[in-house]
């Protein structure tokens, strides 16, 4: 007769773990790169679509809008299966990585676009008054006010990409989820598994949005 | 920047006035359908201290942010050091300056707003700092001691690690005056400075200005201060739906207006100070 499931997850719950975690190493290597690719595609393209020229708004405002109105599963396909097809091969991490980055940039374009809106119109014309070009007063005056206004966005970016990552399975990026897929394979043990993998993500984003919770109320002093 | 009467850009370099600091000619400046400056002629001599006076919506404010280029002219022109703000000659074109070549002739202008505008993010005396830090590239320490120094100037050494939101209005404006003079700048446009201010804190910031044109800088002063311009302007303007009206030393027409609009705004000023000046 077959054990019970629960004792046999139990006897497993080693094994099991160690793959787990290695995956759960890729969500976080995925959510980082992403993190950090999103972060600096935001960048340019809020200043390009802050500028007073009409050529980059509107290169920046096409960017925003395809990129954030496709399924990021799809960029993933067009990206991992598409860009292959056209002889361009990327390992699945790296096809995650960069489908997640150009598709949070989107997004952070239009977080950083509010922020750098959201200070007040003197405070540039204070630093262009002081001999300071529309670049300098962005990166020394502006940017550094706006933080405060875009870090709550871009907290809850943060934990939503990591829970996103889930998707990068279907392009067979060795992540949590995809390891969790395989275990169930192997072992019949759905429940046990996927409440294990429910577990993990847990046990990485709430930390993650702690951290956000304590950075926010730390840059928050010091200003009204 | 470009000295006096060899301006360096070359669009003009006729002046018949080598000693005008500032030049307006035939500024226009419209937003939309509505003009805002029609046709506006001034000149500032160096070391020339000019109150700008009229009602609001007269285009004082729009004058002053022209002659700063934070205002595009819709039509005519402004030079300073007799170099034309906004524009060059390039093989016999004139054509729109670049971001840094405006930027650069914008820090031998210092200006001070209504709302003061100080940087939230930065303690006082890193508010005087930045400038000469970040654009004229002095080092750290010489900048530090010119910001203490200007800091006691307006008499807030002792403020100077507070942040702006520490710091009353008055002492925000005095702190805003002393980062524009760390720039070391040939004029000072002052855009109602005191106007956002409490009734009891304008005198300090009025005798910071009244201690800055004793010392020959040159001003350009949009103010409701009537008593003030009378004091320190060598000249009054006064402006009156987009167009200078009239204009002579405070004096003359202060005294004896002989624009009937002039008089009419003088007397609706004058009255309303009388009675603030009644009440106990």
């Amino acid at each position: 007769m077959s054990p019970d499931p629960w004792v046999r997850a139990y006897d497993l719950l080693p094994v099991m773990l160690s793959v787990l975690l290695t995956g759960a190493l890729v969500t976080l290597q995925v959510t980082a790169g992403a993190f950090v690719l999103a972060i600096g595609i935001g960048l340019v393209f809020a200043v390009l679509r802050t500028m007073p020229a009409r050529l980059p708004r509107l290169i920046a405002a096409t960017y925003v809008q395809v990129f954030r109105g496709v399924p990021v599963l799809t960029q993933l396909f067009v990206i991992y299966f598409g860009l292959a097809e056209l002889g361009l091969r990327l390992d699945p991490l790296t096809a995650a990585i960069i489908g997640f980055g150009i598709n949070g940039g989107a997004y952070l374009t239009e977080v950083f676009r509010a922020g750098i809106e959201s200070i007040h119109q003197g405070q540039i014309e204070a630093a262009y008054m002081l001999g300071m070009t529309r670049m300098m007063g962005l990166r020394i005056i502006v940017l550094p006010q706006a933080v405060r206004v875009v870090l709550p966005p871009l907290g809850n970016f943060a934990v939503g990409l990591l829970k996103d990552t889930a998707l990068a399975s279907a392009v067979a990026a060795p992540e949590l989820t995809f390891r969790g897929r395989t275990l169930v394979d192997q072992t019949y043990l759905s429940t046990q598994v996927y409440l294990l993998v429910a577990a993990i993500y847990l046990a990485m984003s709430l930390p993650l949005a702690h951290f956000v919770r304590r950075l926010e109320l730390r840059l928050g002093r010091g200003r009204a | 920047m470009g000295s006096g009467a060899d301006g360096p850009s070359g669009v003009q370099g006729q002046s018949p006035w080598p000693s005008s600091l500032v030049r307006v000619t035939a500024l226009c400046k419209r937003f939309g359908d509505t003009e805002v400056l029609t046709n506006v002629d001034l000149e500032v001599r160096a070391g020339e201290k000019v109150a700008i006076i009229g009602p609001s919506g007269s285009g004082k404010t729009t004058l002053l942010r022209c002659i700063a280029h934070l205002e595009k002219p819709s039509s005519g022109h402004v030079s300073i050091a007799g170099e034309r703000v906004g524009e060059k000659l390039v093989g016999g074109r004139v054509v729109e300056m670049t971001d840094r070549e405006i930027a650069r002739i914008r820090t031998g202008i210092g200006m001070v707003f209504q709302r003061f505008n100080l940087f939230p993010h930065l303690t006082a005396i890193e508010n005087v700092m930045l400038g000469p830090v970040k654009v004229l590239r002095t080092p750290r320490r010489e900048a530090e001691a010119l910001a203490l120094e200007l800091l006691r100037k307006v008499g807030l050494a002792h403020k100077c690690h507070a942040y702006p939101e520490r710091l009353s209005g008055g002492q925000q404006q005095r702190v805003a005056i002393a980062r524009s003079l760390a720039m070391r700048p040939k004029l000072m446009l002052f855009d109602e400075a005191t106007s956002a201010l409490d009734p009891e804190l304008i005198g300090e910031v009025l005798n910071v200005m009244r201690q800055l044109a004793l010392e020959g800088m040159t001003m350009l002063i949009v103010t409701h201060e009537m008593g003030f311009a009378e004091d320190v302007a060598d000249r009054i303007v006064f402006m009156d739906h987009g167009r200078i009206v009239d204009e002579g030393p405070p004096h003359e027409l202060f005294r004896s207006p002989s624009h009937p609009r002039t008089q009419a705004f003088l007397r609706a000023v004058l009255e309303r100070q009388a009675m603030a000046a009644e009440v106990p």
